[in-house]
């Protein structure tokens, strides 16, 4: 076991896991933060996206042990004060969800994509979430939320 | 109530934003995985790595005393009490199946059934202790390619004696809706046009992004389980007819789902496994499969060789249609396996007006993972094959493809039409579908720009691709289905709760999982009810909550569920009415039911339905008589299926020197009849053509020569991502349905089905200059590569469907 301090949706956690315990497994299964989920065993589905210092990780390819003295924001951490993160606002607006399942990482993954293109076009939002799967929308609603996130951030 | 109707149909028909979004974009969700129970114990699966062997020996030691471990099961421990799994489809009365058990005994029959269960304290334990487990196995000879396997060469069961399930046929002339095939066949040889084709529907895998999991409660009185599932409620029932469960000893979950698709329209082992280890660990058990395991061993869809032979006159009329299909089942039948192939046997002849038309149906035991639903069941299947083959014939006689079709399609004023397959197509409008289409995609423009291309040889050359689908939705009639040899019924059903204050409790036996039931169910009981959207509560996917309903698949929820919930408001109104005239002191027949009030016609005096139901609720002012409730139940058995339709156009330049296939532009006008949420409908679209044109370009379930799915992970299975698809040009005609109230039909599979023969059809449009006339699919780059290089793809990945290039006679006579 190894000692672990991290700061996950601004609370600090002290615990023992094993060192080969993935980030994904401490959220859901140590700190119940079950926002965050798993879609595959790859690291090909994004599904568990979640910011480590601020920028977006597949927690599935991170151990617990690398968040060590770092800063996780999940799915959970976003909204301030009952108000919705403006990504999350748009996926909402535009109908960007169905099933929600993927929703997670690519909320995620969408708030890192704007942070390094505030302005992207259509094909930057289609590259930008290559690595985060949807079964459900044909990505077409998502990628009118990240652009509407987009606009609304201006 | 014919108030009703005078009332502004504000909901029907809003873009509603949808109420279950909330919870899912701030992680507030509550899928099966999410559940932990004091005390609860986590499985592993172990699974056979050979597609067929005996086990010959397990040897549980060294896993049940690793640590955490609280015990080991095996076939041999549960083969008493595990039942087998249902098939609930015999096709025919002879229908041959072997026995499906949860956990293999002696006989594995695909690579990824299970062999052992560990249960152990947390769930790595439980897979660590997995690895340990010993399993002794004699490889048996495997069938895997399907043409040879329906010809008997190796046995997938050699205790059935046979591959062949079932031979199943339907003949136009034996069934009075039409002509004989073979007699159009021979007068189109003699002078007409004859198109004989082969295609092959690839093995497609669902891939729901939520895996499947399952967690069972054995700790109360009655057992809970939860599961990721479609159908709660068939779950219910046959955790009582497989295990002996008393039924009212079963309460069944099925709480967010992420995503089916058809394939969580299941009764599966690992759900029987998770109960029978609660059940004998008396403690709540988990499991949940890691995403190999869904890929390799949940079931998959479609694997059809499809003969088509379409006879035509030179003027482009068709006189007859004959299809030949054999079918792979895999190793087992699952709950409608052997159906799916059928269910697509009333539509190989589309949106036309065919006089003959035989069709023939082989279902195939292979040792692979078994199929089942996949988002259109069989219709997809058919509509590629018409769908492709009418574009084959254009091309044949040097026509247009739209212009080919017009001239076979049924007429907007023919309606309601029976077709040779038996159906009767309700409503429809082809021609105002078509032409809208065509004027989106900017079709003229583009064939003239084709024109270009093929002239100057462009190495980019440009396609266009045309599919005009229909399908038959809303499953279903009962009727249609007992007549069919299906076990259950096709009705809905619903439950209003009027409550105190007012505000509305909706509850209905439909199983949403992302198609967002609880929004269009709220916009259909605002309106009825004259209540506020936000004051209706939608409840689903509990059978303590929801005690009847039949769940959904099929593209039936709305057709069929949401008719039970406007059937179940309906009555919720009959019931207020003579309560309101008693408590207004006014006659019944004088009462009028408008925004959401009754009122006495020509005065002022009112009572809104929330006053009512806080009036019911006190009793105070009710009469001894009254039932103290407003409360109303109803059940919507539909008596027809509804048919969707609609244009799609595709647009897909293909690179001769790369072979790689990339759409320019899609285009599609849809007809689902009335629409309750445009957004909602849209959304369907665009995610049904997204899986449309993964299986025309992406997605292939692959084996290997020994049985080993080489597809077992997402860097294997190609789900497209963002990056892989174009943006969609979607839009609507609107053609009420005739065999439901609110005139809507079924949106779910639409997308699905129509997509993929467009895609596929550009492709081959773009090569037709260079004598080609089919690629297989999915039509990856190295496929289409090699078709111009004038030799068959060489797919080194998937030998065994390159194998056969006839058609097995098997039991075709």
């Amino acid at each position: 076991m190894t000692r672990i301090t991290v700061n996950v949706d601004g609370t600090s956690y002290t615990d023992d896991v094993e060192p080969r315990t993935l980030l994904v497994h401490y959220l859901r299964e140590q700190l119940g933060k079950t926002g965050t989920v798993v879609g595959c065993d790859t690291s090909n589905c994004g599904a568990c996206t979640v910011h480590l210092d601020g920028r977006s990780v597949k927690s599935c390819s991170v151990l617990a042990v690398q968040a060590d003295g770092h800063e996780v924001t999940t799915i959970e951490g976003l909204a301030t004060n009952g108000e919705l993160h403006p990504v999350q606002r748009a996926f909402h607006e535009n109908h960007g969800l169905q099933c929600g399942f993927c929703t997670p990482g690519m909320i995620m993954q969408s708030i890192d994509l704007l942070a390094e293109n505030p302005d992207p076009t259509d094909d930057e939002v289609r590259l930008g979430l290559e690595g985060n799967m949807c079964r459900c929308t044909g990505y077409q609603n998502i990628v009118k939320s990240v652009r509407a996130a987009a606009g609304g951030a201006k | 109530m014919t108030a009703v109707e005078e009332r502004p149909a504000a909901e029907l028909g809003s873009p509603r934003l949808r109420k279950e979004d909330q919870r899912l974009i701030t992680g507030r969700t509550r899928w099966t995985d999410n559940i932990t129970l004091p005390g609860m114990h986590h499985l592993a699966m172990v699974r056979s790595p050979f597609a067929h062997a005996r086990i010959t020996g397990i040897d549980t030691g060294a896993a049940k005393s690793a640590s955490g471990v609280v015990t080991v099961l095996t076939g041999a421990d549960l083969k008493d009490e595990q039942g087998a799994l249902p098939n609930a489809w015999a096709i025919i009365p002879e229908q041959k199946a072997p026995e499906h058990p949860s956990i293999a005994v002696e006989h594995v029959a695909f690579a990824g059934e299970i062999v052992a269960v560990v249960v152990a304290r947390t769930a790595a334990e439980a897979r660590d202790a997995a690895d340990l487990v010993d399993v002794d196995y004699e490889e048996l000879p495997v069938a895997l390619d399907l043409k040879a396997a329906a010809a008997d060469e190796v046995l997938a069961h050699p205790d059935l004696g046979t591959n062949v399930s079932a031979f199943w046929e339907f003949d136009s002339a034996a069934a009075d809706t039409g002509g004989d095939v073979e007699a159009a066949i021979s007068a189109a040889r003699d002078g007409g046009v004859l198109i004989e084709r082969e295609y092959r529907q690839q093995r497609l895998i669902p891939a729901f992004m939520e895996p499947r999991s399952i967690a069972a409660d054995p700790t109360g009185e009655q057992l809970t389980v939860w599961s990721a599932t479609q159908v709660p409620h068939f779950v219910k029932i046959f955790l009582a007819l497989v295990l002996g469960i008393p039924e009212h000893k079963i309460r069944v979950i099925a709480p967010d789902v992420g995503g089916g698709f058809g394939g969580k329209l299941q009764f599966t082992p690992e759900e029987v496994l998770t109960v029978l280890a609660a059940r004998r660990t008396g403690k709540p058990c988990k499991y949940t499969e890691t995403r190999s395991e869904s890929l390799v061993a949940a079931h998959h869809g479609r694997d059809q060789w499809q003969k088509i032979t379409l006879a035509a006159t030179k003027d482009g009329t068709v006189t007859g249609l004959k299809v030949d299909l054999v079918a792979d089942m895999g190793a087992y039948l699952g709950l409608v396996t052997s159906a799916i192939p059928i269910l697509g046997a009333f539509m190989y002849n589309g949106i036309y007006k065919f006089p003959a038309y035989h069709l023939s149906c082989t279902n195939v035991f292979t040792n692979k993972a078994w199929t089942d639903a996949y988002r259109g069941a069989g219709r997809p299947e058919a509509t590629f094959a018409i769908e492709r083959v009418m574009d084959e014939l254009a091309a044949e006689l040097g026509m247009d493809p739209i212009a080919v079709r017009e001239k076979n399609w049924i007429k907007h004023d023919e309606f309601p039409f029976t077709t040779v397959s038996g159906m009767q197509y309700d409503s429809g409008n082809y021609e105002a579908a078509t032409a809208k289409a065509k004027e989106l995609f900017g079709y003229d423009e583009l064939r003239k720009e084709q024109q270009q291309r093929r002239e100057s040889v462009d190495p980019v050359q440009l396609g266009i691709g045309v599919s005009t689908f229909t399908e038959m939705c809303g499953l279903a009639p009962s009727r249609w289905l007992g007549s069919m040899g299906y076990v259950g019924g096709g009705w809905e059903h619903a439950s209003i709760r009027m409550l105190p204050t007012g505000k509305v409790e909706v509850i209905t036996g439909t199983s949403p999982h992302g198609q967002g039931h609880e929004t269009a169910w709220s916009q259909i009981v605002a309106d009825r009810l004259g209540v506020a959207f936000d004051d209706v509560e939608v409840l689903h996917g509990d059978t303590q909550i929801a005690a009847r309903g039949l769940d959904s698949y099929g593209s039936r929820s709305l057709t069929v569920g949401g008719m039970a919930v406007l059937a179940a408001a309906d009555k919720v109104l009959e019931k207020a009415k003579p309560i309101a005239a008693e408590l207004m002191e006014a006659s019944v027949d004088d009462l009028e039911f408008v925004d959401g009030k009754f009122g006495v016609k020509g005065t002022d005096t009112s009572m809104a339905l929330g006053d009512l139901a806080f009036a019911v609720f006190q009793g105070h002012k009710l009469s001894a008589e009254s039932e103290h409730s407003l409360d109303a139940d109803a059940t919507f058995d539909p008596l027809d299926f509804s048919f969707p339709h609609g244009t799609h156009l595709c647009a897909v330049e293909v690179d001769t020197e790369t072979g790689r296939s990339t759409i320019r532009s899609y285009v599609c006008v849809d007809d689902v009849g009335k629409v309750v949420n445009p957004l909602i409908v849209e959304g369907q679209v665009h995610g049904g053509i997204a899986q449309g044109i993964a299986q025309a370009l992406f997605e292939e379930g692959v084996y290997d020569e020994s049985g080993t799915l080489v597809t077992g992970s997402f860097v294997d299975y190609l789900v497209p991502t963002a990056a892989d698809l174009p943006a969609f040009v979607t839009d609507r005609t609107e053609t009420p349905s005739t065999t439901n109230e609110l005139g809507v039909k079924g949106v779910g599979e639409a997308g699905t089905i129509a997509s993929t023969p467009a895609v596929v059809n550009a492709v081959v449009d773009a090569l037709r200059s260079f004598g080609v006339n089919d690629v297989e699919m999915p039509c990856t780059p190295h496929r289409v590569w090699s078709t111009l290089q004038g030799r068959a793809a060489d797919t080194p990945a998937a030998p065994h469907s390159a194998q056969s290039t006839s058609m097995s006679q098997e039991g075709q006579a």
